[in-house]
């Protein structure tokens, strides 16, 4: 993809084609300040600067070429030698702004809609014609109409709220009181980061499975110093005392695959798969088994396998009459 | 790229953006630092990769000839207004949703453009804002391997030829598709094209995209057709229209999938304190998957078929 690398020496010339015209309108700008924005050390920065002062116009002359003005820890750009604009967005570029834009215009129930309309309608206009590519990707997101509102009350507000959520591992709904963090949307869902008071830890609870919402009267306390949840790993991250389970998969269930993160995958010789993976409750594991019928088997634990065939045994009997 | 090589290609970008006629190769030599000095055939290769490097930018490299020159060779500018990213100012209000909706791409390959378009804004006096603490944070994952082949052939209008593995077991099948767009749901890329072998419409996932991706056919010859509506195909992949309804009893507190779904809801007769629900759907083994898992909490009730889906589920696991 084009624009990546802004850091080295790579991704130079474009950062120095942004950095005259960004100088330009910051007359004074804090040379700390123009590092962060442009991702370099400052040290990288005044090598880009060094390199700016022997470049400019046809000649070559004291007059021609791009000054640069320090002034303690302050940069003054005195002559852009005609570089006075940024270039023009690349296809990558618009399609980048233009697609999250749009998925944030179309999430159901957030309240900044009327801004991202008008911020998508404006960067459209700058892109032109780049801006076409972006009609051809379409991220597809679920808000939830009923209780984001709620929550982004309470978290603007900075207030506590209760929440009615249901547990799918074990089929039950929990009532809890939640220091909201922040909102997330992840993998084209929509959750709530909180400090939950009943776990007493951070907690995502995804929306669409929030059965009831009230902001209460209380201020939101978060105890000093709580993190937010790591997410570069993706939103499960199996510990390391969860129950390690081994699934034999028909390649009927083989999306179970592609659906949980797995300790690893294995091709076994009938064409299905023989997977490893974390459970945080044993629920979940056993509704996934029954579910999957003939598609899947429990290899392990063999306790677990046993409670399958209880269950499914169980439920036999209640279609029996 | 070397240190020297930056400076002669942005003394190369300010002389062709400073002239408004077309300069010779010739004249591009004696203004431009760094080519001087070389023997014509080295200079010659050294400008031709340049004018690629600075294509790849995105730089619009203009090549004509001045109306009154009668030299055969054609000669070399960037036109402002080609050049330049248009006027902008934003809100801060509007600011702030767009530093938001940047961060969609944090972990994707996408995230080193939207970077690189941030600072061009930047450049152009936009100013970044703080979104309100009650802001929505997007994010989207593309770790798909084929994503970037698919998205490339999607922009160069080409098309792909790649091994997939369908869904139910089938073996993996050589696959030629005529691609209109990719579309993410449920933080999963899908590619929607045309099946020219089937001469169909298809959604590929890509996570079933086995190795190389290769793209076919020139730049421009795929053109998806009028009114392609990539939300309705996305909307029609979370959609499994209803066509029958279950009638399911459920014990008190549990089921809760299905009582939310449900169409109606009554006392069961039968079972102190269940319920029972009508839920549509249109595929008894569909059914059967939302049923199954809750075990002897969930019963079917009717119709025979679906009942018999789940009840072939659980006898193959208690025998």
């Amino acid at each position: 993809m084009t624009g990546s690398g802004t850091g080295g020496t790579a991704g130079q010339l474009p950062r120095l084609l942004a950095l005259v015209p960004y100088l330009l309108s910051r007359p004074g700008v804090r040379l700390a300040e123009v590092a962060e924005t442009f991702g370099v050390s400052e040290e990288r920065l005044r090598r880009d600067l060094n390199l700016l002062w022997v470049c400019g116009l046809p000649g070559h002359g004291p007059g021609d070429l791009i000054d640069v003005e320090f002034e303690g820890d302050t940069i003054t750009l005195l002559e852009p030698a005609g570089v006075t604009r940024p270039l023009r967005l690349t296809v990558d570029e618009a399609l980048a702004l233009i697609v999250a834009l749009r998925a944030l215009a179309d999430t159901p129930g957030l309240s900044e809609h009327d801004a991202v309309d008008r911020a998508l309608v404006k960067v459209e206009q700058a892109a032109g014609a780049a801006a076409g590519a972006a009609a051809r990707v379409e991220v597809s997101v679920e808000g939830e109409q009923r209780v984001l509102p709620v929550i982004q009350t309470a978290l603007d507000e900075r207030r506590r709220l209760h929440l009615s959520y249901h547990v799918p591992g074990r089929d039950e709904t929990t009532e809890r009181d939640v220091d909201p963090m922040r909102l997330l949307l992840v993998e084209g869902r929509s959750y709530l980061e909180g400090w939950c008071r009943r776990a007493e830890g951070v907690r995502l609870f995804r929306l669409d499975r929030v059965d009831a919402v009230a902001v209460l009267d209380l201020p939101a306390e978060p105890p000093p110093g709580v993190r937010h949840r790591d997410l570069s790993q993706g939103l499960f991250r199996p510990g390391p005392d969860d129950l390690l389970v081994t699934l034999a998969l028909r390649p009927g269930a083989a999306w179970v695959a592609d659906y949980h993160p797995c300790e690893s995958v294995t091709e076994s010789a009938d064409g299905g798969l023989v997977v490893r993976l974390r459970a945080r409750d044993t629920g979940w594991v056993r509704r996934l088994a029954l579910r999957l019928g003939a598609q899947g088997r429990v290899l392990a634990p063999a306790t677990l396998a046993e409670q399958v065939r209880a269950d499914a045994a169980l439920a036999l009997a209640a279609y029996a009459d | 790229m070397s240190e020297r090589k930056t400076e002669r290609l942005l003394n190369l970008v300010i002389c062709l953006l400073a002239t408004r006629r077309f300069l010779s190769v010739q004249e591009i030599r004696a203004a431009v630092p760094g080519y001087g000095q070389d023997a014509e055939e080295s200079f010659r290769r050294m400008f031709e990769r340049d004018k690629e490097e600075l294509r790849e930018l995105g730089i619009p490299l203009e090549t004509g000839t001045n109306s009154h020159a009668h030299d055969d060779e054609p000669g070399y500018r960037i036109a402002r207004r080609d050049y330049e990213l248009p006027e902008i100012h934003l809100e801060p209000d509007e600011a702030a949703a767009l530093g938001l909706a940047a961060r969609l791409w944090q972990s994707a390959p996408l995230a080193g453009a939207t970077g690189s378009a941030l600072l061009k804004l930047q450049a152009a006096g936009v100013a970044p804002a703080p979104a309100a603490p009650g802001a929505l944070e997007p994010r989207i994952g593309a770790t798909e391997p084929a994503f970037e082949a698919c998205l490339r052939a999607v922009q160069d209008g080409r098309g792909l030829r790649f091994t997939y593995r369908a869904g139910g077991g089938a073996a993996p099948s050589e696959r030629q598709v005529e691609p209109w767009g990719v579309v993410s749901w449920r933080g999963r890329w899908y590619l929607v094209g045309l099946d020219t072998d089937r001469a169909a419409e298809r959604v590929f996932r890509m996570s079933r995209i086995v190795g190389e991706v290769t793209a076919t056919g020139e730049r421009g010859s795929v053109v998806p057709p009028a009114g392609l509506d990539l939300r309705a195909t996305a909307a029609r992949m979370a959609r499994d229209e209803p066509r029958e309804t279950a009638r399911v009893a459920v014990r008190p507190g549990a089921g809760w999938e299905l009582r939310r779904s449900a169409t109606a809801t009554a006392d069961d007769p039968d079972r102190e304190g269940w319920s029972i629900v009508d839920v549509g759907f249109s595929d008894p083994q569909r059914l059967a998957d939302r049923v199954t898992g809750y075990g002897a909490d969930a019963v079917v009730l009717s119709p025979p078929a679906a009942r018999e889906a789940v009840v072939a589920r659980l006898r193959e696991l208690a025998s």
